[in-house]
């Protein structure tokens, strides 16, 4: 019980610390300053950004990894899984190092196009989906390994290709972890810090996303970087919060129905999916 | 449920929900799979418009049959044929996907996909094809009528009984129009009462299927009233098939003689007198707690032969005639003819002390209390009637 | 972004032998772990520092925190236990000393000088200032509030160039990383820096640049003040100032 006190504290207390020092009577006015709206727009753009490629590349990457058998499955899961553990900043370098303008993929690129990804939009995008995609292809390689694959046999035996099997079959079986898996990778990708300033720079309006212009700000101006986190963490308890609710619903909606055999082996492989979600 | 679904099916337009395809052919398969541990190694052969029961314990390859029939593994070798459609032939290259097969499946539970209407369910198979959606969507509509599914197009399937899902599953895999009708387990994990509804329901709509049909189960009731023959598998082979009634009559193992052996009649019940269908005798049960239409079983054991009429006559006492005589293990089974056709299981002492012989004269008596019923809803598509 | 280094592993270990010679040096008596902030600029020439300052008092551990002066100074303002602070700029050193954080006023110890940097083989062609108004070019420097940021800005002030800024580094040696991996093509750095960049980057003088001065001070925070003074001193010192110039600083 004391322990579990000290733990919640943990979180709490800087939340406090915050908002004691908070200048509440400017925040409207810091708030409209340019280095919080330009990086507010940019945050929301990048991470939304990311959160959408994380999504695109990451579901097929979560299918693969547990439904094929190919060697080396496990050190690709291992890899897929390193950017959660890994410090951000060597994240950032890595990336510089392999799609810089010197880098192995990007030098090829960048002496063909002239087209380089640090220091644009698209480089902040890659650092964050770099640290995000690992959230999402965790969240749903899970619920694809629990989920019950007899509703799929039943699709393709109706007729329906993989392709189709998946959108409409596995999709919704697996939504509320998929949802849960985009979320967590954009709310990754809206703190995320030391491989966007690694990898894609600082400047304003171009690469300077919330965090960042945390940083710099509290360098110069701590009024607005207690501002512009206040912000951060109001962003992000009003989508978290919303989501749990959802998936809260999720849960215990449909306990009314009736018990049969078809639907205990049907609503138990989606308990089972959502289970996987949390 | 009570529902009379001959009335329904009688309304059908002749062409639906599966018409005959004068050009299909029946399954024809040799399936030889090695599963470490066990071997499969057996043929079907199904002509169209007759059922097949694969029948056998657990662990026998049951299963393993149905994944290789609907594409789920590939045999090892053989070959399996449909509608004269090589769906496998043990190589990579002969292997027909499993959306590519035209099976339709009624699995065990059912699979239903429960984010989905009971219409999208039925119609989920008809959404990739090329026809019409209205084309498709008179289908749909033509299945959902048939099978009395109007009141629960909306629903979904977590909301269904168990005989309600059954409908709407077997609805789904006729949907397809498919060269096969793949029953796995239909009946099984329901109770007594919604087995026998269902068991009718089935025999019925399995008579309106044009294509060869394979029912896999491990109940012998199931495959005595819905199949016209039997395969018992045992370990991976099969190890006897027939019609119903020659599997009774002559098991091949005990195994058989076990599982099909039971003397199964359908009667009336009033009371404790059983009027026996199609048959001019009356029998005598203790169980007078069903009124109406019964289904009966008789251990082969519980039949005593007699030399003479025995004197404090049992309650069901009578003449009859022996057919044949068949060794079975360490017993022999006797066939008995007229008035009731009935397999008796006695050891080779007994028969010889009573000096048995096919046409010997002979007496039966069954006590009252080895009779059981149970309820029984008459199956009409099966010409058994009321 | 705070990297703390820990110089010496082996304090207790030594103490014996490197007893008698600590009695030689004339400074007998220190003990404990010196808490030494100070600016990224200061990196290699510090390290250095500590090192030979261990090696003069064998029982001190002298622990660097090394980052942008103005994040130091926000340490400072938050209760961090400096023992010593050496910034970039005598603007932040003064901030540190309005908030009643030193001990002592603090002295000089060095002066640097600003230099544009580019990579090696020079891709953007840079050849002076102005360059770095060109657009196609990828220009990185210091943020604004940190002395090689705010210095960059006078330099370019002065000499009428509006740059073309790509990025703002938290600190020099962010900055510094970015033109030896060749992602940027001109930056403005110490002198120091690319001394310490050992031929990834090369320097171009600014004509006319101004100078960054270095100051240190002992922190009231400090728990070892004695040592924080012999610190002090000693980087004022002959081999102090020696270590220093090698590193490229200018003498005071």
């Amino acid at each position: 019980m004391v322990l579990a006190v000290v733990g919640a504290a943990l979180f709490v207390l800087p939340l406090i610390g915050l908002a004691v020092r908070a200048p509440w009577s400017a925040l409207g006015e810091l708030l409209g300053e340019p280095i919080v709206t330009d990086a507010l727009r940019l945050s929301l753009l990048s991470s939304l950004a990311a959160a959408a490629i994380s999504t695109v590349l990451g579901v097929p990457l979560a299918w693969v990894l547990s439904r094929v058998e190919f060697p080396g499955r496990s050190l690709v899961r291992a890899l897929v899984t390193l950017p959660m553990v890994l410090p951000p900043v060597v994240g950032g370098a890595a990336l510089l190092f392999a799609l810089g303008r010197r880098g192995v993929v990007g030098g090829p690129i960048f002496d063909a196009t002239g087209f380089t990804l640090p220091f644009s939009f698209w480089g902040v995008v890659v650092a964050n989906t770099f640290v995000a995609m690992p959230f999402l292809v965790i969240t749903v390689e899970g619920a694809l390994r629990s989920i019950d694959q007899r509703y799929e046999q039943a699709a393709a035996s109706l007729g329906a290709n993989p392709l189709r099997v998946f959108r409409q079959v596995t999709l919704p079986m697996i939504r509320p972890s998929l949802q849960a898996g985009i979320v967590l990778a954009w709310a990754r990708a809206l703190g995320e810090f030391g491989a966007t300033v690694t990898f894609a720079g600082n400047l304003q309006g171009r690469t300077q996303t919330l965090p960042l212009a945390v940083f710099v700000a509290l360098e110069s101006d701590r009024d607005t970087a207690m501002a512009i986190s206040l912000l951060l963490i109001a962003v992000s308890l009003v989508v978290l919060v919303t989501f749990r609710a959802r998936w809260w619903n999720t849960g215990t909606g449909d306990t009314s129905s009736p018990t049969s055999s078809a639907r205990g082996a049907s609503a138990g492989a989606a308990e089972r999916a959502a289970g996987a979600a949390r | 449920m009570n529902t009379d679904y001959g009335v329904a099916g009688a309304q059908l337009p002749s062409d639906s929900p599966s018409p005959t395809n004068p050009a299909a052919e029946g399954l024809v398969a040799r399936i030889e799979i090695d599963q470490g541990g066990l071997t499969v190694d057996l043929t079907l052969d199904i002509a169209p418009g007759t059922t097949t029961a694969l029948i056998g314990p657990n662990g026998a390859g049951k299963t393993t049959t149905v994944n290789a029939l609907a594409g789920l593994r590939p045999i090892d070798s053989g070959r399996i044929e449909l509608a004269g459609r090589v769906l496998d032939d043990g190589s990579a290259a002969g292997f027909i996907a499993p959306e590519d097969r035209r099976i339709g499946v009624v699995f065990q539970s059912y699979r239903l996909f429960d984010h989905l209407s009971v219409i999208d369910n039925i119609a989920f198979g008809l959404a990739p094809t090329r026809r019409s959606r209205r084309r498709a969507r008179a289908e749909v509509a033509e299945l959902v009528e048939a099978f009395d599914l109007g009141s629960l197009t909306n629903r979904k399937p977590s909301q269904l009984s168990g005989g309600q899902a059954q409908r709407v599953a077997l609805a789904r895999a006729l949907a397809i129009e498919p060269d096969l009708l793949l029953l796995d387990e239909p009946l099984a994990a329901l109770d007594v009462a919604t087995r026998s509804q269902l068991r009718r329901f089935l025999a019925q709509h399995l008579a309106r299927f044009a294509g060869p049909r394979l029912l896999i189960t491990h109940d012998p009731t199931d495959a005595n009233l819905l199949a016209d023959e039997i395969c018992i598998i045992e370990q991976g082979r099969v190890t006897q098939r027939g019609r119903p009634d020659e599997l009774r009559r002559r098991p091949a193992t005990p195994y058989v003689a076990e599982l099909v052996g039971t003397n199964l009649l359908v009667g009336f019940n009033q009371g404790g007198t059983l009027d026996i269908d199609g048959a001019d005798h009356q029998l005598q049960t203790a169980d007078t707690s069903i009124t109406g239409p019964v289904l009966i079983t008789i251990a082969p054991n519980a039949i005593a032969l007699h030399p003479e009429q025995p004197h404090g006559s049992p309650r069901n006492t009578w003449l009859t005639e022996v057919e044949s005589i068949e060794p079975l293990g360490d017993t022999t089974r006797i066939l008995l003819g007229g008035p009731l056709s009935l397999v008796a299981d006695i050891t080779p002492a007994s028969t010889a002390k009573l000096g048995l012989a096919p046409g010997s004269s002979i007496w039966a008596t069954i006590k009252a209390t080895e009779i059981q019923v149970n309820e029984h809803a008459r199956d009409r598509g099966r010409g058994i009637d009321r | 972004m705070a990297v703390v280094w820990l110089i010496s592993a082996c304090g207790g270990g030594a103490s014996g032998e490197d007893g008698a010679s600590g009695e030689d040096g004339g400074a007998p008596g220190l003990t404990g772990t010196l808490e030494v902030f100070a600016a990224a600029s200061l990196t290699d020439a510090f390290e250095t520092l500590g090192i030979d300052f261990e090696a003069k008092h064998p029982d001190v551990e002298v622990r660097l925190n090394l980052a942008g002066s103005s994040a130091l100074r926000e340490q400072l303002r938050e209760g961090a236990p400096a023992d010593v602070f050496a910034s970039a700029s005598p603007e932040v050193m003064d901030q540190v000393e309005e908030l009643g954080l030193l001990r002592s006023p603090a002295q000089v110890f060095a002066r640097n000088q600003l230099q544009i940097a580019v990579p090696a083989d020079n891709p953007g062609r840079v050849e002076g200032i102005g360059d770095l108004a060109r657009s196609e070019l990828a220009i990185g420097l210091c943020q604004a509030g940190v002395p090689c940021g705010d210095l960059a800005r006078e330099a370019l002030a002065d000499a009428g160039v509006t740059p073309s800024i790509d990025t703002n580094e938290p600190d020099v040696r962010a900055l510094l990383t970015k033109l030896a991996a060749n992602e940027l093509d001109a930056g403005i750095v110490y002198v120091t820096d690319i001394e310490a960049a050992a031929g990834a980057v090369v320097g171009l003088p600014v004509v006319g640049s101004p100078e960054a001065t270095y100051p240190i001070g002992t922190v009231v925070e400090g728990s070892n003040p004695e040592a924080a003074n012999a610190f002090v001193e000693f980087v004022l010192s002959r081999q102090g100032q020696n270590r220093l110039t090698e590193a490229g600083f200018v003498a005071p």
